[in-house]
């Protein structure tokens, strides 16, 4: 890859320790008029860590959600494993449960215990036995550190326990790669660490995560690589190390003053 | 006839007791295969209302503005005289059990459009949220939708599905048309015999009332047993 344009990938980037996992190509997506991913191009690898970061309204949130296919894409490819995603039914299904995804929101089941939103999927999906879900469900629910809540409702949990839940719902499925849209903004001040602690576990774990986040630090300290996305485009990616101290593009210096001096 | 025994009498139900608990047992049998009936007809009708394929959509749509916007007692007849008398449609050959089914099918034909459509609105409570996680955890839209997203839907509409199930109660008085005998049947029988006196229209109404304040009470009651806490 020549040096030429700042989309250029520099080669030092470091890119978890496998193969290519998620690889999107040229992702073209359309709200109507408004053009909310343009050419999108990005490969994560096995292993890799990579945080979207960027203005509101860029489309870090739509480019998450296409990833599993819960916003459907106008144009380009998206491969998971080699495969491409399929359009709709049984197969994307099966996709999805490969696709561990976390929301902003939580949206945990409201009507079923901790316990049951954790079982739902193995149960239903994976066809898993009940007394096994319940044991492997259990076994992570104490691994995020909310063993004692399992068999709370949603509604009486803090928000930092139900994004906590939502982890290890998403974790019951043993996906290949963890998707993570903006899961800290709608949490009180006090409980974003409590779930970034989580997180950062799991990427020492080695899990495949791709996180939109507004969390500079755990950009810092658990990304292999930060994306900047703009106005629906990549505008920049970077190590974090290289892309806080020495940010490439206007867009990306301006965003990034506006939020490290405050 | 005096003023004495049109106001005061309660006699004839005296006289007719076993008649009258004959006929409000053909009311209570009537309304409770219609309830449940409806309540599966009117599930199946809200799954095709809000699946993606356009067709059943369609056709959810076009059986709720049908039957909902037709006069139960055409709906009756139809089921009495049009399947059961012309079309020689039976299904028994005893007359008496085919106009129960008969009753029952038309009435619960009838009565699910009132439950799809209650359904429905609870199906908008529940935050889009719900069936995305659904979906992104690998379960299919029926699974979704039979896990996740109906179950908060029916307990979201547990009080309003109980003033469905109170009209369809009091509704069933119309069923007198199809030929099957119930309580309102009896009333006019008895007005026949001893005049339409007061008594014995104070004695249906409590009648009905004994089926239908219980049916709110056990709806109100469960509407805040499984209410879903956000």
């Amino acid at each position: 890859m020549t040096d030429s344009g700042i989309l250029a990938e520099p080669a030092h980037i470091g890119t978890g320790s496998g193969g290519p996992l998620v690889v999107l190509e040229n992702v073209n997506k359309w709200f109507g008029s408004l053009h909310v991913l343009k050419d999108i191009n990005l490969t994560v690898h096995r292993g890799e860590v990579v945080v979207v970061i960027g203005p509101s309204g860029g489309g870090k949130s739509t480019l998450c959600r296409t990833i599993n296919r819960l916003e459907p894409i106008d144009g380009g490819t998206i491969t998971l494993d080699g495969k491409h995603l399929p359009e709709e039914g049984k197969e994307l299904a099966r996709l999805r449960a490969d696709v561990g995804m976390v929301f902003q929101s939580f949206n945990l089941f409201a009507h079923k215990s901790v316990l049951e939103n954790v079982t739902l999927g193995p149960t239903k999906v994976r066809k898993v036995g009940s007394a096994d879900a319940e044991k492997e469900a259990m076994a992570l629910l104490d691994r995020v550190g909310i063993g004692d809540q399992a068999r709370k409702y949603p509604a009486q949990l803090s928000g930092g326990q139900q994004q906590r839940a939502a982890i290890a719902r998403a974790l019951a499925m043993r996906p290949k790669v963890m998707l993570f849209d903006e899961p800290t903004s709608a949490l009180d001040p006090e409980m974003i660490s409590e779930v970034l602690d989580v997180m950062t576990q799991l990427a020492r774990e080695g899990m495949t995560m791709i996180v939109v986040t507004h969390e500079m630090g755990f950009a810092r300290g658990a990304a292999n690589r930060v994306v900047f996305m703009a106005d629906g485009q990549i505008a920049e990616e970077n190590t974090p190390q290289e892309f806080f101290t020495n940010a490439r593009t206007d867009r990306a210096k301006d965003f990034l003053s506006k939020i490290l001096t405050h | 006839m005096d003023w004495k025994q049109a106001l005061f009498d309660f006699s004839p139900f005296w006289k007719q007791s076993g008649t009258v608990a004959a006929a409000f047992w053909a009311t209570i049998r009537l309304s409770a295969m219609t309830g449940v009936l409806s309540l599966i007809v009117g599930t199946l009708l809200v799954a095709m209302r809000v699946s993606p394929t356009p067709v059943l959509r369609a056709a959810g749509t076009l059986y709720v503005n049908t039957l909902r916007n037709t006069p139960l007692t055409l709906v009756l007849l139809f089921c009495s005289l049009g399947l059961s008398d012309t079309l020689q449609f039976r299904l028994s050959q005893t007359s008496t059990v085919n106009y129960y089914w008969l009753a029952v099918f038309g009435f619960s034909a009838y009565t699910a459009a009132f439950v799809c459509e209650a359904l429905r609105s609870g199906i908008n409570t529940v935050p889009f949220g719900q069936a995305e996680a659904a979906r992104a955890i690998g379960l299919t839209f029926t699974q979704s939708l039979r896990l996740v997203v109906l179950p908060q839907a029916f307990r979201a509409v547990i009080a309003p599905l109980g003033s469905v199930m109170i009209a369809m109660i009091k509704n069933s008085t119309v069923v007198l048309v199809a030929s099957y005998i119930e309580a309102s049947a009896q009333m006019k029988q008895m007005f026949e015999e001893f005049g339409a006196t007061l008594p014995i229209f104070l004695g249906f109404a409590v009648g009905f009332m004994l089926l239908t304040l219980p049916t709110g009470f056990l709806f109100g009651w469960a509407a805040k047993r499984w209410a879903v806490l956000r």
